[in-house]
């Protein structure tokens, strides 16, 4: 690309570059032009959109009417659709939507409340415990859910079972149970993400311009007015940004169900997600285009949400 | 800031602190502390904090350094993963992010908006045809189709464009009257100028593609070419689970993060915030 002539017209022989101008070939020209240059820069992302986001995508559609065989595609029709209304799908959609809001009753407002409890400038230690609460999410969910499929396992020993020792109770199966799995799903979810969250708020507080609790002090306004008016309202751009990010991450949830009950079938199927169900469908069982038509009832939810979203808060930073 | 806190009102936080710095710290302290202990022990009595000197051992760990598993294969599967999408995705998503910001050209909107769909459609939906796609190019259980179909990945190229609209296009200008070609302005000029951000989204891109599991896991095959999580993940089996090879290997999975963290925390951290959440 960068031709010899390029390199001499660093040579300082006192005359201007243009006369050499003429000599690059078209080619050359026409990729170092200053119109040319933006598409070249956004090419990566082009290509791989068109191939990798694009075209899967228009493939899922497809295969979703399909029956999908090694060798044998035949279109099928709506009757892959018609087999998505099942006892186990209904329960794996259940799941995953009540998982999304359990994550986002317990998410929301105890790392806001955490942030702010922190942020105070007279908090000893905010660095360090800032620090350590966002530990747990560096290690990755197959550490995490081995550590906690054992603190929740059933032997009278472990964890969760020696603490129930501690009040006198019996040990119990917590992962054998719907309340009980889902207990030790959503248990894991804060611990590797309430660090995060918290971070996210803190991060927003900074942004915050104290005269604001000045006006309000001044005003008489009480510790709780001014988290009330002024920290949550303040605070909105963040909470819409931890929303979207825990909806999405709530819906895709599928590993930490994966590593709970040790692969991808819990007992009565009380951890299977749409996910889950995707990759039981699709690949463990080999079929598909009934798994590409879990996935669309995925994106169906997903486009449903964003249209709610762009309803409420408009879209999400798209020019700042 | 806010008002004056009170004496016994503090303490109280910091107590208040603790507990949650504990919650956050326990998991991981009852995991190193059962890798010292024999697997038996641990299939008795389940994961505990029992301090039993007598029976605590490297052996766990002598028997991964031993070499009888593919442990360590996986674990230079991982770093090269890890390092390999790193630098490409930092490359390639700075590229577009640059492209993005820093000209005006027809197609500038519909491209931007291309990204923003792309972060917010999950890609566990287009699983099954992608993997159907790393069929016919013939990279299943390659690294390759690890790493191509999310190297190009929408949050970095968001954050690089957000990162330069703080940068003075002015800049482009000068360099352009100095003979610098539009590509020579991007690595010579705003390279350098990207730094910070690079290092930010280093970590966080390299943190994700370390913890990564499900499409590893469907685009691996064979036992030697798995990374770190699957193969973790792949000695829990319904035939009996090998615990001591699990539970000190978690140990030494969390190790090289967990370093780097505690060098680079400031980074990390700003690498979290800086994802774009200014109010």
């Amino acid at each position: 690309m960068a031709t010899p002539v390029h390199t001499n017209a660093n040579v300082p022989t006192g005359q201007p570059p243009k006369p050499q101008r003429p000599t690059r070939s078209r080619w050359s020209r026409f990729i170092h032009s200053s119109r040319t240059a933006p598409y070249v820069f956004v090419l990566p992302f082009v290509l791989s959109f068109a191939l990798f986001f694009a075209y899967p995508v228009i493939s899922t559609v497809i295969m979703s009417f399909q029956e999908v065989l090694p060798g044998i595609t035949t279109y099928v029709g709506l009757e892959n659709y018609k087999d998505l209304i099942n006892p186990t799908f209904g329960k794996a959609i259940l799941n995953s939507v009540l998982y999304t809001l359990l994550t986002l009753v317990v998410l929301i407002p105890l790392p806001l409340v955490l942030a702010v409890l922190l942020n105070s400038p007279k908090m000893p230690g905010r660095g360090l415990f800032r620090s350590v609460m966002f530990i747990p999410a560096l290690t990755s969910v197959v550490v995490a859910g081995t550590i906690f499929r054992l603190m929740f396992g059933e032997l009278d020993g472990s964890l969760m079972n020696s603490l129930l020792g501690v009040f006198g109770l019996e040990p119990y199966k917590w992962l054998m149970n719907a309340n009980t799995g889902f207990l030790a799903l959503i248990v894991l979810a804060l611990w590797r993400w309430l660090g995060v969250n918290m971070l996210y708020y803190m991060s927003g507080l900074q942004n915050i311009p104290p005269e604001l609790y000045e006006a309000a002090q001044i005003d008489g306004a009480s510790r709780f007015d001014s988290f009330w008016r002024i920290t949550i309202p303040m605070l909105k751009p963040v909470t819409i940004y931890v929303f979207t990010i825990s909806i999405y991450a709530g819906l895709s949830m599928f590993t930490e169900s994966y590593m709970l009950w040790n692969g991808n079938n819990s007992p009565n199927d009380i951890g299977l997600t749409i996910v889950g169900y995707l990759y039981r469908q699709g690949l463990e069982q080999n079929s598909m285009g009934f798994g590409a038509a879990v996935g669309i009832v995925l994106l169906v939810f997903t486009l449903l949400l964003n249209l709610v979203q762009l309803k409420f808060f408009g879209l999400f930073r798209k020019e700042d | 800031m806010v008002q004056k806190q009170k004496g016994p009102l503090s303490a109280l936080l910091v107590v208040l602190f603790i507990l949650f710095a504990g919650f956050a710290l326990f998991p991981l302290f009852a995991v190193t502390l059962a890798s010292f202990k024999p697997s038996t022990e641990l299939l008795r009595y389940g994961l505990n904090l029992k301090l039993e000197w007598s029976i605590m051992s490297l052996k766990n760990y002598a028997f991964i350094f031993q070499g009888t598993t593919d442990y360590f294969q996986w674990y230079w599967n991982s770093v090269v993963i890890t390092v390999l999408f790193t630098v490409l995705c930092l490359i390639l998503s700075a590229m577009v992010g640059y492209g993005l910001e820093m000209y005006r050209f027809k197609l500038k909107n519909v491209i931007f908006t291309l990204v923003l769909v792309v972060m917010m459609i999950p890609v566990e939906i287009i699983m099954l045809p992608l993997y159907k796609l790393m069929i016919g190019m013939k990279l299943i259980n390659t690294v390759w189709g690890v790493i191509l179909p999310f190297v190009v990945a929408p949050i970095p190229i968001f954050f690089f464009r957000q990162y330069l609209s703080g940068v003075p296009k002015d800049f482009m200008d000068a360099a352009r009257v100095d003979g610098c070609s539009e590509y020579g302005i991007f690595v010579r000029i705003m390279m350098p100028l990207m730094a910070p951000a690079f290092a930010a989204m280093a970590i966080l891109q390299a943190m994700n593609s370390w913890n990564n599991f499900l499409w590893p896991m469907i685009v691996l095959r064979t036992n030697d070419m798995l990374t770190l999580p699957i193969g973790l993940s792949s000695l829990l089996t319904p035939y009996g689970n090998n615990y001591d090879v699990l539970i000190a290997g978690s140990v030494l999975a969390i190790l090289p993060i967990l370093v780097v963290f505690l060098f680079f925390q400031r980074y990390f951290i700003e690498g979290m915030t800086a994802g774009g959440v200014k109010g």
